[in-house]
């Protein structure tokens, strides 16, 4: 008991100096405010916005690039210890719980729009005078394919690519998680093949999803501003989007470090909470495919 | 309640080894900085500017409601500066204080060398200069700023707000990810950093508040993230999330934004609680009463914090089984809470109480905020609250939880550290007159509210009916002579920073916690290796 204590607690890093979060801070000053003036000039003249949010996303690479550099340094050169790598692992499982709740906010906004604000504007329980009022002609149904305004649209179907981007994005966590495996047993060549495999299934899932968008916009007339239930249908697999593309991006740049001979079956934090990260965004998706497509 | 340690000053080698490196100094020090005191020092810093800031707002709104009518400013004006007062006191003032207070003595009550992450908490700081640059930046471009109430309520802040709401929008976002990212340091550090021996129930009890409230961020800064995001569709792409006619609906707005709202509030009261249990002990010269009822209460404020925020909704027209159910559970959190009051005065029941300055603080605090969670709890009764809704009795009941509450524990834990922090021990004259002054003004500026808002007078509106007008005069002077009471705190504390009277280790005597083993002023870096607790 004393010893393992002795060893867990020996000597936790701290690293010295570095410039790296105060570069990240400006990075994301110019993301937020270029985002900020971008919005406010879209259909207007200027397009200082734009360049600002570029430059934030290219200050905020390097600084990812440079700061995750020093700390696979770090790594590799044997500073941390086994509580570190928990910190790690740690603060992992909490970004996730973020993401999470952030999640939960879009599901929580489709709930309501089904089960009550819909309904309520269809006359449903004691709000028959506010259809009455409002909009008398509208019907509640779902998909919301006529909002009160009386703007027309169609839905999505399940079938055909939406089936198909579950299937790819089933598939990939199974062949990271037998990646995962490979590592463990030491298995090198079948790791890398299994981490390709799942950085292609990544990114077909996105060129599936751009084409499903596509098909969406100049097919179904399902925009963004169809009213709510396009609303939650771009919001929610926007972000989800944005999650795989995210996710993708550290698969591959996992992928790369095991070219390169890093992570063995005791050190492998990075690669451990890139696949976390494409786990979870694999339940959010099957949540989503029940939820916005399949009900 | 840390269990004593078992190295004392005299038996605490780390302490000048340690200072053998030498601390950097200057810009590199404060902008590259790991240190969780530098950084803690940082936030507290930041904090006590957005404090100043959100206060000369403060003074502008008391001033134009000195007499009924219109004086100084076009209400969009007085619009602006209720909204970004309130934006800048929560998220600006009273949130990065008790960050900063993490920071800086989290790592000393648990023996740990520095916060877990040291790099991502000087990127969380850092986050936030620019988020209020922002934030403040707006208010002088064309159009001006947020004006909306720090609750932007849909349709004020999607239809008729002004076009520059995106850049609150974004700035609220990289607020979001700079405390979630705190959050998450705070959290690691103390599950996976406690000095050996420390076993939760010897965990002093401002940790335990802290990693509660640091849970709830988590928990609750994504949501206010989504509610942000879609305001920002709402208003800049067609989206009809808050409008009724793509079948949205803007009550749901308040949903999202009190779902965070409510705990929010618990984020800014649960370290004010943790902050009251240590100096309280140290005073009265007992160990705390009731530790264990202590950490279960905070931790059922936090879970019944998420099923309470309808009450802020109880007058949108919602059907009566909600609004009975959101009744109680909001009564049921005054349980825990009166646990937690009485646990302190039992504590210094039959002490040997001594008055020193933060104990005056805290002394102030139970009084006064329980002042304030008994006007909660008259909020909380459904049929009354149909009256008292958007009055004064509201802004009189939330200030009396967030200023004598937050922010009076936030200044006694500031008197309680500042000796060890600097070294010296503060003005106590000048500390005791700040005392005197606030407690006196802060009632006469707030205790009035109840008052006029029993009467009926409205929030958030620069003019009144002519009847109020005798209580708003009173009002206007308790607020200047509050704000010009916070400018001899500045003093106190700045001049405690440059020099004073030295103090030992144990700068309280009977303090106890392995923060009091260090030396004062604490060195650069402790705890290197960690101190074993038995
Ligand atoms: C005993 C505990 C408490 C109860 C029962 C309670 C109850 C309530 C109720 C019912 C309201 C809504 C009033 C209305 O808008 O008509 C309210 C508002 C508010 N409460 Fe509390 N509260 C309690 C503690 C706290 C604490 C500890 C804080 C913060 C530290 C707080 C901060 C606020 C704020 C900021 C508002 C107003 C929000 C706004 O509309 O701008 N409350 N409270
Ligand atoms: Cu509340």
């Amino acid at each position: 008991m004393k010893s393992a204590a002795a060893t867990r607690y020996d000597k936790y890093y701290v690293p010295t100096q570095s410039h790296w979060p105060i570069v990240g801070a400006v990075a994301l000053f110019c993301i937020a405010s270029g985002a900020g003036l971008t919005v406010m000039q879209i259909g207007k003249q200027g397009t200082s916005g734009s360049y600002l949010l570029m430059t934030g996303f290219a200050v905020l690479f390097f600084m990812l690039f440079g700061w995750i550099k020093n700390v696979v340094h770090e790594s590799m050169s044997g500073l941390y210890s086994s509580q570190m790598d928990f910190s790690f692992r740690q603060s992992m499982w909490w970004f996730i719980f973020s993401e999470v709740m952030f999640f939960l906010v879009f599901f929580g906004v489709l709930f309501y729009a089904r089960m009550f604000s819909v309904p309520w504007l269809g006359g449903e329980g004691n709000n028959a005078m506010t259809n009455e009022l409002l909009w008398p002609e509208f019907q509640s149904v779902w998909p919301l394919t006529t909002t009160p305004s009386g703007e027309t649209t169609q839905a999505m179907g399940w079938f055909g690519l939406p089936l198909l981007n579950t299937f790819i994005l089933l598939t990939s966590s199974v062949t990271v998680h037998f990646a995962h495996h490979a590592l463990l047993a030491g298995k090198r060549t079948q790791l890398k093949a299994f981490m390709i495999i799942s950085v292609l299934l990544g990114f077909a899932f996105l060129y599936f999803q751009v084409t499903e968008y596509i098909h969406a916009y100049h097919e179904l007339g399902l925009t963004l501003a169809s009213g709510i239930y396009g609303n939650v249908f771009y919001l929610l697999t926007g972000f989800h989007g944005m999650h795989v593309t995210l996710g993708a991006i550290l698969l591959l740049i996992v992928t790369l470090r095991i070219f390169k001979g890093h992570f063995n079956k005791d050190n492998h934090f990075a690669f451990e909470a890139a696949t976390w990260y494409w786990h979870f965004v694999d339940i959010v998706w099957l949540c989503l495919f029940f939820f916005v497509y399949v009900l | 309640m840390t269990g004593a340690a078992d190295n004392t000053q005299d038996s605490y080698p780390q302490a000048t080894e340690q200072h053998e490196h030498h601390a950097p100094t200057g810009f590199k020090r404060w902008f590259f900085s790991t240190n969780h005191k530098d950084i803690g020092t940082l936030y507290l810093g930041f904090s006590l500017l957005m404090f100043l800031i959100g206060g000369a707002m403060a003074m502008l709104i008391r001033a134009e409601l000195f007499q009924p009518g219109l004086q100084l400013m076009e209400p969009h004006f007085y619009n602006q500066m209720v909204t970004v007062h309130g934006l800048i006191m929560v998220f600006g003032a009273v949130m990065p204080a008790f960050v900063g207070l993490a920071n800086w003595m989290i790592p000393l009550m648990i023996g740990a060398p520095d916060m877990a992450l040291p790099r991502m908490n000087n990127w969380s700081f850092w986050i936030l200069p620019f988020a209020f640059a922002m934030l403040l930046g707006s208010l002088f471009m064309e159009g001006g700023g947020p004006a909306f109430g720090w609750t932007f309520y849909a349709p004020l802040s999607t239809t008729y707000s002004n076009d520059n709401t995106a850049m609150f929008v974004f700035a609220v976002h990289i607020m979001g990810i700079s405390s979630i990212m705190g959050a998450i340091n705070v959290i690691v550090t103390i599950v996976n950093l406690r000095a050996p021996g420390m076993t939760w129930m010897k965990t002093p009890m401002f940790v335990w508040t802290w990693l509660i409230t640091a849970f709830l961020l988590i928990a609750v800064m994504p949501v206010l993230a989504g509610a942000v995001t879609m305001v920002l569709t709402d208003k800049y792409f067609g989206t009809d999330f808050f409008n009724a006619v793509g079948g949205g609906d803007p009550v749901m707005f308040q949903h999202i934004f009190w779902f965070f709202g409510h705990p929010e509030v618990y984020i800014m009261i649960l370290p004010a609680f943790g902050i009251i249990s240590t100096i309280v002990p140290t005073f009265s010269r007992k160990k705390l009463f009731g530790y264990h009822s202590m950490v279960y209460a905070t931790g059922s404020i936090a879970i019944l914090s998420f099923v309470v925020w309808m009450h802020h909704m109880f007058t949108t027209g919602m059907p009566l089984a909600a609004e009975l159910f959101f009744m109680y559970s909001t009564m049921l959190i005054s349980v825990p809470t009166g646990v937690k009051i009485f646990n302190w005065v039992a504590t210094m029941w039959r002490g040997a109480i001594s008055f020193e300055v933060p104990m005056l603080f805290a002394i102030a605090f139970i009084v006064l905020f329980t002042i304030g969670g008994f006007s909660g709890l008259m909020l909380a009764i459904t049929p009354a609250d149909f009256q008292y809704h958007d009055t004064y009795f509201v802004v009189a009941h939330f200030h009396y939880v967030l200023v004598t509450g937050a922010v009076f524990s936030i200044m006694a834990g500031v008197y309680y550290w500042l000796p060890k922090w600097s070294g010296h021990m503060f003005d106590i004259r000048l500390a005791k007159t700040h005392f005197w002054l606030s407690l006196i003004s802060v009632n006469i500026l707030f205790f009035p509210m109840h008052f006029v808002g029993l009467a009926g007078m409205p929030r958030r509106i620069p003019d009144y009916a002519l009847q109020f007008a005798d209580f708003n005069a009173i009002i206007s002077i308790g607020g200047f002579a509050f704000g010009l009471s916070q400018l001899l705190f500045v003093w106190v504390v700045l001049k405690c920073v440059r020099g004073g009277e030295k103090v030992p280790a144990n700068v309280w005597q009977a303090a106890e916690g392995l923060e009091w083993d260090v030396p004062s002023p604490a060195p650069h870096h402790t705890f290197a290796t960690p101190p074993v607790i038995k």
